[in-house]
């Protein structure tokens, strides 16, 4: 808690262009709609990004998150819609004229040029003079720290080196937004996450608006300013990383991003700053601390994370917020250990605990029979 | 792990294999006999080597075959590689369809079809605008280089196919127009698949019999013409030197051509 | 901000340069190929269907004009006759010439099929590096000239060639065999080549194949051949569909094999339209009977199109 009144108070000040009420939109797409046929791959998006932002769109295979890149950088014409970059409608621009460059999954790096060659690939088509061009490759190639591997075949380097050249590629040209489409996919986890740190620096150092894709959450939560959650061609919530994982919108998003727990219940009683909700699976009322603006009666679901769960032998002293059953199955993973208890009810509720002490003798195990019980902050009410 | 190749298996392609190569070997042996009787052995010669070289009729007939061949093929490749590219690359357009049941088609069409109908064609505009002015090399040229395209557009087009086609993308977005994504990024891509259509094109146009009988005129007579009227009499002993000699050139070309694609894709990846 | 101003222009300017990057030399692009072929391949075939609707003449084109113009009435005639077709249908001759052309080339690539099989699995099922030799092997036939390789054959299956020679020291026959100049030569010549053909669409198909699925069958309880007859072949019939008809087809107008392999008797129809044309210079009939075949091949050539798409 005291945490951030300790920091720098320099960071609020520069609060983020996208919490601002009042700034322009770097990346404007108004109600684009892209139809395969009888297919609609993206269906009305609308979404503003802003200047300096690293925005993630997550999703599944099939989301439409890739067509949505692709209409970015000009490869796919959107149905409908507009996309306005800058300040110019690119709705119909070939990419070719576009300031937007893209990192492929592929990396498509040119296999029968060199990387020099294909670093330069794109300065060489804005007629640069070749002094200038020869200049802004060795730059970049030496940012990425490939400069003595210029004279190198793409097929004669690494999965990682490739992976750096078609970033510096991507980024020699300067590019007002720069599109990444799963840039760590092919890498192996230990490179992965190296690299995720070493494109939150550059996106940083230079300064290029970044919109990523990828299918991985939790390369999402690392890398994003925001992210995107699409689904079926929607976006289904719009949020920085935290408030995604804590205050999901919709049962979609709760479920996507992360483990939780989901109760169907119905609204007791929803005042300004509390509200109640019964559960059948629970047997009990959930008691939370806020108002949840429903009607009585109305059927919602309560979300809740397997880490905010307390698994306790005794049974806790609260009225409200608990629940007990038997342990079916336990998972050590080291760092964590994870539970499933079956409730009276017959529903199985995931437990999450961290393993603070190394041998506590009286560890949980099959069959023990629990109590589990949460505090009013940690549910979370969804209607959809 | 299944013990697929068994013997029997390994036994019926063999034969398969000597069924294909038994002839070939049968005549280059034969090339090198010494006795005009060409099933009889005379012992070691290179004397019909020296005959070829003296036949005044086959040496010129190769030469014209060559000159044909090299020019019919040359269009061909050009030809055909746009029209792999179009069927490949190209969204779909009105007459799609139509180009690439025309590009097929020649693969598989009875060659004695494709003769007449392009000497019924010729004589059809030579009485209507006077062009061609009679038959010979150009008339040769335009029906190889209708015949090997279909082959180069084949060709090329699996190339294309197989080619990945972010790569392309990639050179969009970096800045590259249609012309130059097409000279700087898929010219040099599909530079092997041209190759050896233009390879396949040449030996195709090189050893086409019945079309260029259809369409040669007087005195344009094609080394496989030659070949044709001296064997229809029977087996002659200067055509095995010239067999030997020309399935031994192919020989060094396929063999030269597969080292080199089987290099570039190990470079260029699928 | 500048977002207003600058819109309307930029449109307009990509606008013109797309019509002239993609427009234009689209256009270009297209109508190459596309006019060569039309030019080269299809108005021939109109070119031929008309003549064959006209009369034989003596004359330079030897077949009569199709419109007959009157000077003097200013009235010109439509000479239009079916005579050619009604002729190939009435006689024997013409029918039993397609009907053993069709029979040939059917019993041809059916043996290509029963020795390109067993090749094409092999190869399929080779390590990289014998498969790249293997397949060079295949490959190398089809390079090297097609009229040579017929004529190879010529020279062991003479009265005195090298077969009847090698039967003849082994004792398998007392007397030399009449090989050349039957329809056996000929069924020899058409599976020797066009075996590369049938080959090579069966390697690509079997080389698809996922060979777990055959150890899935034999998991499964089916024996090898089982497995053979229930995975194998029906995942490669495209391949058995694409190599069959690049052997049918070209097979059943082929001139040069029944012109050296076969003997006089033996009667194929693109012999027949050679003969046609050459000797008798009877274009139009000649013309009359490549309709036929024709119209007879189109079945086989949409089957083969269709079946490619299917392999694809």
């Amino acid at each position: 808690m005291s945490v951030s009144s300790v920091m720098p108070q320099t960071t609020s000040q520069a609060k983020p262009s996208w919490r601002q009420t009042d700034a322009e939109p770097f990346v404007r797409i108004e109600q684009i709609t892209k139809q395969f046929g009888d297919f609609t791959a993206v269906n009305n998006v609308s979404l503003d990004i802003y200047q300096n932002e690293l925005f993630c769109l997550l999703g599944g295979s099939g989301s439409g998150k890739s067509t949505l890149l692709r209409m970015l950088a000009g490869f796919e014409a959107p149905t409908s819609g507009r996309i306005i970059i800058d300040g110019v409608d690119m709705s119909h621009t070939p990419p070719w004229e576009r300031p937007v460059n893209m990192m492929f999954q592929s990396y498509a790096l040119f296999p029968h040029l060199s990387v020099e060659a294909n670093v330069a690939f794109g300065l060489k088509r804005e007629g640069l003079p070749n002094a200038e061009v020869k200049k802004r490759v060795a730059d970049i190639l030496d940012m990425v720290q490939l400069g003595h591997l210029a004279r190198r075949k793409p097929h004669m380097l690494s999965g990682g080196q490739r992976q750096r050249v078609a970033l510096a590629r991507s980024l020699v040209k300067q590019p007002k937004l720069l599109l990444l489409d799963e840039p760590l996919g092919a890498l192996d986890k230990k490179l992965r996450e190296e690299t995720q740190f070493e494109l939150m620096r550059l996106q940083e150092e230079l300064g290029i608006t970044f919109i990523v894709v990828t299918h991985d959450q939790e390369e999402a939560m690392t890398l994003a300013t925001r992210i995107g959650v699409m689904n079926h061609g929607v976006i289904v919530q719009t949020a920085e990383p935290h408030d995604m994982y804590e205050y999901p919108s919709n049962r979609f998003v709760a479920e996507f991003i992360g483990n939780v727990n989901m109760f169907e219940g119905t609204v007791v009683t929803d005042e300004r700053d509390s509200a109640t909700v019964h559960c059948n699976d629970l047997q009990g009322l959930v008691y939370l601390d806020h108002g949840i603006s429903c009607a009585s009666n109305q059927s919602v679901s309560v979300a809740i994370r397997p880490e905010k769960l307390r698994i306790t032998r005794d049974a806790p002293n609260t009225p409200h917020n608990r629940c007990e059953g038997v342990i079916t199955e336990v998972a050590y993973m080291g760092s964590q250990s994870i539970y499933k208890v079956r409730l009276a009810s017959g529903c199985e509720v995931r437990v999450t605990q961290p393993n603070a002490q190394r041998d506590s003798g009286d560890r949980l195990t099959w069959d023990d029979h629990v109590h589990l019980s949460w505090d009013p902050d940690s549910s979370v009410v969804l209607t959809s | 792990m299944i013990k697929g190749n068994s013997w029997a298996l390994k036994l019926s392609a063999g034969f398969g294999f000597v069924f294909l190569y038994a002839p070939i070997i049968a005549l280059i042996l034969y090339s090198f006999n010494e006795s005009k009787l060409v099933t009889v052995w005379g012992g070691w010669s290179l004397k019909w080597y020296g005959e070829l070289f003296r036949n005044e009729q086959i040496m010129n007939a190769a030469w014209i075959s060559l000159k044909i061949a090299l020019i019919s093929a040359t269009l061909a490749a050009v030809l055909g590689t746009l029209a792999g590219f179009v069927l490949s690359r190209m969204r779909k357009f009105r007459g799609k369809t139509i180009l690439s049941g025309w590009v097929t088609a020649p693969l598989v069409m009875p060659e004695v079809i494709t003769g007449l109908s392009l000497l019924l064609l010729f004589v059809a505009m030579e009485s209507m605008f006077g062009w061609p002015a009679g038959r010979g090399t150009t008339t040769i040229v335009i029906a190889h280089t209708t015949f090997c395209l279909a082959y180069v557009a084949v060709v090329v087009q699996s190339r294309l196919a197989s080619l990945d086609e972010t790569l392309e993308e990639a050179a969009m977005d970096l800045g590259a127009k249609p012309v130059s994504l097409f000279f700087l990024i898929t010219l040099p891509l599909i530079s092997p698949a041209i190759l050896s259509g233009w390879l396949l094109s040449f030996t195709l146009s090189l050893d086409d019999l019945v079309i260029a009988s259809f369409v040669s005129g007087p005195g344009n007579s094609t080394l496989p013409m030659v070949i044709f009227s001296k064997v229809r009499l029977g087996v002659t002993p200067e055509i095995n030197a010239l067999a030997t000699l020309m399935i031994l050139a192919v020989s060094v070309a396929v063999v030269a051509a597969i080292v080199i694609m089987r290099r570039q894709n190990r470079f260029q990846g699928p | 901000m500048m977002a207003t101003s600058a819109p309307s222009d930029s449109t307009r300017l990509s606008l013109m340069q797309r019509f002239r990057a993609l427009g234009l030399g689209r256009w270009l692009v297209i109508m190459m190929p596309m006019l060569w072929l039309a030019a080269f391949f299809f108005i021939p075939f109109l070119v031929v269907f008309k003549i064959s609707l006209a009369e034989a003449m003596i004359s330079v084109p030897p077949y009569s004009p199709l419109i007959e113009w009157d000077p003097n009435n200013a009235y010109a005639t439509l000479k239009v006759t079916f005579g050619n077709y009604l002729f190939l249908f009435e006689s024997r001759f013409y029918l039993d010439a397609y009907l053993s052309s069709l029979r040939i080339a059917g019993i041809s690539t059916f043996f290509a099929l029963l020795i390109g099989f067993p090749i094409a699995y092999l190869i399929a099922r080779s390590g990289p590096t014998a498969r790249t030799v293997l397949l060079s092997l295949v490959i190398l036939p089809f390079w090297t000239s097609f009229l040579l390789r017929v004529y190879a054959w010529m020279a062991l299956l003479k009265k005195n060639g090298l077969v009847n020679d090698v039967m003849m020291s082994i004792g398998l026959i007392d007397q030399p065999l009449q090989i050349l100049q039957t329809d056996f030569a000929v069924y020899l010549g058409i599976v020797y080549t066009y075996l590369p053909f049938m080959i090579l669409p069966l390697y690509t198909t079997l080389e698809k194949m996922d060979l777990s699925l055959i150890e899935a069958a034999q998991d499964l309880g089916a024996k090898p051949w089982r497995a053979f007859c229930l995975v194998t072949l029906p995942l490669a019939k495209p391949g058995i569909i694409a190599g069959c008809m690049l052997v049918f087809i070209p097979a059943v107008g082929e001139y040069v094999i029944p012109a050296l392999l076969g003997g006089s008797d033996t009667l194929m129809i693109g012999r027949v339209l050679w003969d046609e044309f050459f000797l008798n210079r009877d274009w139009p009939l000649a013309s009359a009977v490549a309709i036929v075949m024709l119209i007879v091949l189109v079945g086989p050539i949409m089957f083969m199109r269709n079946g490619n798409k299917e392999a694809l």
